[in-house]
């Protein structure tokens, strides 16, 4: 493992950001922190970083025991939220920074410096001072920065929030190809879900000062194991739910529904989750073992795809996702009252405890 | 664009209003500056004619030249020991979070509020014990005490409004935090540290009360000026005014020139 947390708390006063955390970070992996500001990420960071330190716990870098080691000593190269460059140096002197401060001969710390520049497309750009270069491209020197001495550990704090939408897109792609054409091991820290389901080879969902799930993007999102996990990432309708003898579960507002497997013992508390994109609407719904009807109150245009909101005669609101093919009109209007469905395996259960 | 701002009535009295003002703080030097050029041998307005006279007494007179030079080396010594003081002071101030240090910020303006006259009282009795009576690094000690506030009031002041997140940037690229401060948060804090410096200077160069109390025979220009006034009333005290005057000139010139900004130019 190249880094490693154990039981690391951190208290504020009363307050308690951390709450014991254990982290493995393998060797080249890009591992994200994700959750809600508030939720002790950033505080991780820092301890990871060394601009804080723990309270309780450790922190291995490889084979070293980092907890109490000052920032200097750790070999970690930070992208900041607003990048931190030097204003008063240039592009070339901002890079070489690191270097110098470990005595690197001019000659070798310039060709580093061209080489960083050049990985990051920006090798015209060393003369410039950082507030002549646009948003993307004084984020790439962050980023040329961070990775110019070869660190043990690169650590992304929110870097995109600062960009627009395309810019954000095309640099968390770039951020992503370096990071895996390096082989750099990568703690990346991010409020954003989406960003986090792209970016990362696996997530650590935070919430008051602890992880509440660690796993592949994948796992995360199709299989929360709590039900803050599956509100906070993607959208979700989650349902109240009591487990009855047998494969099925009763939902308050929606009936019986339906399940591959046992929700739990019989009278044991679970919340069902069924994600946008399965509900089947209309004629699609038709066949499948949980089915009910509903009326559209919103629809919302996404480009690729629609989003309705439907409420059923029992109140209960549900938030469907449908793809849309440019070629065909949508079908459904708002108000019109539609068969909704979705299919057994489509529906992951979420046992009550203690949330 | 001169068509637009005279149809603002409001901007109008205001260019009124600050060029009065302006006038009036330029006034005494319309009268200094021709007087030390007089050809009369008292104070004189407008001066009869036209001589260097008073430039040339001032330099030959050892005295006036002594205690010029005096003055310098007293106020350079004063803004080397505020600055020295003032810049970590400001750090602890701005920076730590230890109980009282609100407090402490506070209590940093105490020199500027207590009067002079106090302050040289006080200092008299304890620098009489301390032997530092008559000799001119006492007097920069002591107007160390007067120039402290504003080095910390501007240097914290530029503090503040500096991004921590650099600091601890460089830090985590492989910096100490001495080298960290040194090479990266001083040098974007120059116009404050610059303009700091020049308010330390001036405010020892310019001070009398204190040079009354300890200066003894070792005279700073201003107690030499009072003196003169006090025995005899010629025009050499207009002639060392203008040179203080152009004296400040160029420090704030210099100020303007190299505190401009955080960053050193664009280069091509």
């Amino acid at each position: 493992m190249d880094l490693t947390l154990r039981g690391v708390v951190r208290r504020f006063g009363t307050v308690t950001a951390l709450a014991g955390i254990d982290l493995d970070v393998a060797e080249g992996e890009l591992l994200t922190i994700l959750g809600p500001s508030g939720s002790g990420k950033t505080t991780l960071l820092k301890i990871v970083a060394g601009f804080e330190f723990p309270d309780e716990g450790t922190v291995h870098l490889g084979n070293s025991d980092v907890t109490v080691a000052p920032p200097r000593s750790r070999d970690v190269g930070m992208v900041f939220q607003n990048y931190a460059l030097f204003p008063h140096m240039t592009v070339a002197q901002n890079v070489a920074f690191p270097l110098e401060m470990r005595r690197l001969a001019k000659p070798e710390r310039e060709r580093r410096v061209a080489e960083a520049l050049a990985l990051v497309e920006l090798a015209e750009y060393g003369h410039r001072l950082p507030r002549q270069l646009s948003g993307g491209q004084q984020q790439r020197v962050a980023l040329a920065r961070a990775i110019v001495f070869k660190p043990r550990l690169l650590l992304l704090d929110e870097p995109f929030g600062a960009l627009d939408r395309k810019l954000r897109e095309a640099m968390q792609l770039e951020v992503r190809r370096l990071q895996r054409r390096l082989k750099l091991t990568t703690l990346f820290i991010t409020h954003d879900q989406e960003e986090a389901l792209i970016l990362s080879d696996r997530i650590a969902v935070m919430s008051a000062g602890r992880i509440e799930q660690i796993g592949l993007p994948d796992d995360v999102y199709a299989r929360p194991g709590t039900r803050f996990v599956a509100d906070f990432v993607g959208e979700s309708n989650l349902l109240d739910g009591v487990a009855r003898s047998g494969a099925e579960a009763e939902a308050a507002g929606f009936g019986t529904v339906t399940l591959i497997a046992p929700a739990g013992a019989p009278g044991a508390r679970a919340t069902l989750l069924v994600r946008p994109e399965a509900l089947r609407i209309g004629a699609p719904a038709a066949g499948l073992a949980n089915r009910t009807t509903g009326t559209i109150i919103e629809t919302v245009f996404l480009g690729l795809s629609v989003k309705l909101r439907l409420r059923l005669g029992t109140g209960l609101e549900l938030l469907a996702r449908l793809p849309l093919r440019p070629s065909e009109p949508f079908p459904l209007a708002e108000g019109d009252d539609v068969p909704i469905g979705f299919a057994p395996e489509d529906v992951h259960v979420i046992a009550d405890a203690g949330r | 664009m001169p068509a637009a701002r005279r149809r603002q009535p409001g901007k109008f009295a205001l260019g009124v209003v600050a060029g009065l003002v302006f006038a009036f703080l330029m006034l005494p030097l319309l009268v200094v500056f021709p007087i030390s050029v007089s050809s009369a041998s008292y104070l004189q307005f407008p001066p009869p004619g036209f001589s260097w006279q008073w430039y040339v007494r001032f330099l030959e007179d050892v005295t006036w030249v002594e205690s010029a030079i005096r003055s310098f080396k007293v106020a350079l010594l004063c803004t080397a020991l505020s600055m020295a003081l003032g810049v970590p002071l400001s750090f602890a101030l701005v920076r730590s979070r230890l109980r009282g240090m609100r407090l402490a910020d506070r209590l940093v303006a105490a020199p500027i509020i207590v009067p002079n006259i106090i302050i040289s009282i006080a200092i008299y009795s304890l620098f009489s014990k301390l032997q530092l009576i008559g000799v001119w690094y006492g007097i920069a000690i002591a107007h160390t005490i007067l120039a402290l506030p504003f080095v910390v009031i501007l240097v914290s002041a530029g503090l503040r409004t500096f991004d921590e997140a650099q600091e601890q940037a460089a830090m985590g690229l492989g910096a100490t935090w001495g080298v960290a401060v040194w090479r990266i948060t001083l040098p974007q804090l120059r116009p404050s540290l610059i303009a700091a410096a020049f308010l330390a200077f001036v405010t020892s160069f310019d001070e009398l009360v204190i040079a009354m109390f300890l200066s003894g025979a070792s005279m700073t220009l201003p107690k030499k000026m009072f003196d003169n006034i006090m025995l005899e009333i010629d025009p050499t005290i207009a002639a060392v005014s203008v040179m203080q005057i152009v004296l400040a000139c160029i420090c704030l010139g210099a100020a303007a020139l190299f505190g401009r900004g955080v960053v050193p130019g664009t280069p091509r």
